[in-house]
């Protein structure tokens, strides 16, 4: 079945969609993404990563997930 | 005298050889190459994780933060802004307040956009980072970067990744004179020689990636650099001879036949 009222996200420049309501550590936790080895910004907004699960996701919002690649 | 290491924001390091982890084959390679190089700090860039394979391999996974110091960089960034903004994101995964800082003025050169620098040093300061700040090998603008509270001072020998060796000997020996903070060369290292050479000049240490990532053999390339940084800086704490115009026999004429 359809969920109706998918709302539009981005994520690192690629487009997401998610139920209403879903929480940033919802997304973490889908995308697998190891919480000690990276750092989220939302809406240029660097976010406390103990504080993911209070944080719901609206329309529209841009997340940036970083982590540590090789360089010199 | 008898060298006991250098001090970067109050903290000791053994090696004075820091090495860069990109452009390696693998992750695995890298490993090897920083463990044969005995380096101590290794710098490390700030980039999107790939959402679409969630089971890609991660340069934590290789090198592990807690036995060697990541020293997150700016590259590719060309604004305070960017730099900022990068560096508050890297001290956000792990804690990190130790940071190189390189904001460049041009795609092609990489030399360094030195008022942005100048700029990013003073902000990211006030904002309790430690900043290493890659620079030109100007003496002026690296007093203007030390009294911005810069912690290492680390300019250019040559354009990033050229190999080309130091092209302003003058110029270095001038910053060494000048400044008590650690000096490290950060670009345009090619061969062990260039190393040695740095080391001799006086600087603290040495900041080298494609020389290592991208010689034939890396790992070997990262143990002659190590050789290269030590034979160098005993070299320059054992006090060289005056260089002479003229030959100075070795062996005694008295008892000649």
């Amino acid at each position: 079945m359809k969920i109706k009222n998918k709302i539009k996200i981005t994520v690192n420049g690629k487009q997401m969609q998610i139920i209403p309501k879903f929480t940033l550590k919802s997304l973490i936790t889908k995308l697998k993404m190891p919480l000690n080895k990276i750092a989220i910004e939302l809406n240029k907004k660097i976010i406390d990563k103990n504080r993911i699960s209070k944080i719901r996701l609206k329309k529209g919002d841009k997340i940036e997930i970083v982590h540590f690649i090789g360089g010199g | 005298m008898i060298d006991k290491g250098f001090k970067i924001a109050n903290k000791i390091f053994k090696s004075r050889l820091i090495v860069g982890t990109g452009k390696y084959k693998s992750f695995s390679e890298c490993a090897k190459a920083i463990k044969t190089s005995g380096a101590d700090i290794v710098t490390v860039a700030v980039r999107r994780v790939n959402i679409s394979n969630k089971n890609k391999a991660r340069l934590m996974d290789y090198i592990d933060p807690k036995k060697i110091t990541y020293l997150p960089n700016t590259a590719g960034c060309f604004t305070a802004e960017d730099a900022i903004r990068t560096l508050r994101l890297a001290r956000e995964i792990g804690g990190w307040k130790l940071v190189k800082l390189e904001v460049l003025g041009d795609k092609r050169n990489l030399f360094p956009e030195m008022i942005e620098t100048l700029r990013s040093t003073e902000l990211l300061t006030k904002e309790g980072f430690k900043v290493m700040v890659y620079c030109n090998d100007d003496p002026l603008m690296a007093k203007r970067l030390e009294n911005a509270g810069a912690v290492a001072i680390m300019p250019l020998a040559a354009p990033i990744g050229s190999g080309l060796g130091i092209q302003n000997k003058v110029n270095i020996k001038i910053i060494r004179k000048q400044t008590k903070l650690p000096l490290i060369i950060d670009a345009g290292i090619g061969q062990a020689s260039d190393a040695s050479i740095a080391m001799e000049l006086g600087c603290d240490g040495v900041l080298i990636n494609t020389a290592i990532a991208k010689a034939k053999n890396p790992i070997q390339m990262a143990e002659a650099m190590k050789l290269a940084v030590i034979s160098g800086r005993k070299s320059y704490l054992s006090g060289r001879i005056n260089p002479n115009l003229f030959g100075s026999a070795s062996t005694t004429n008295k008892g000649i036949i």
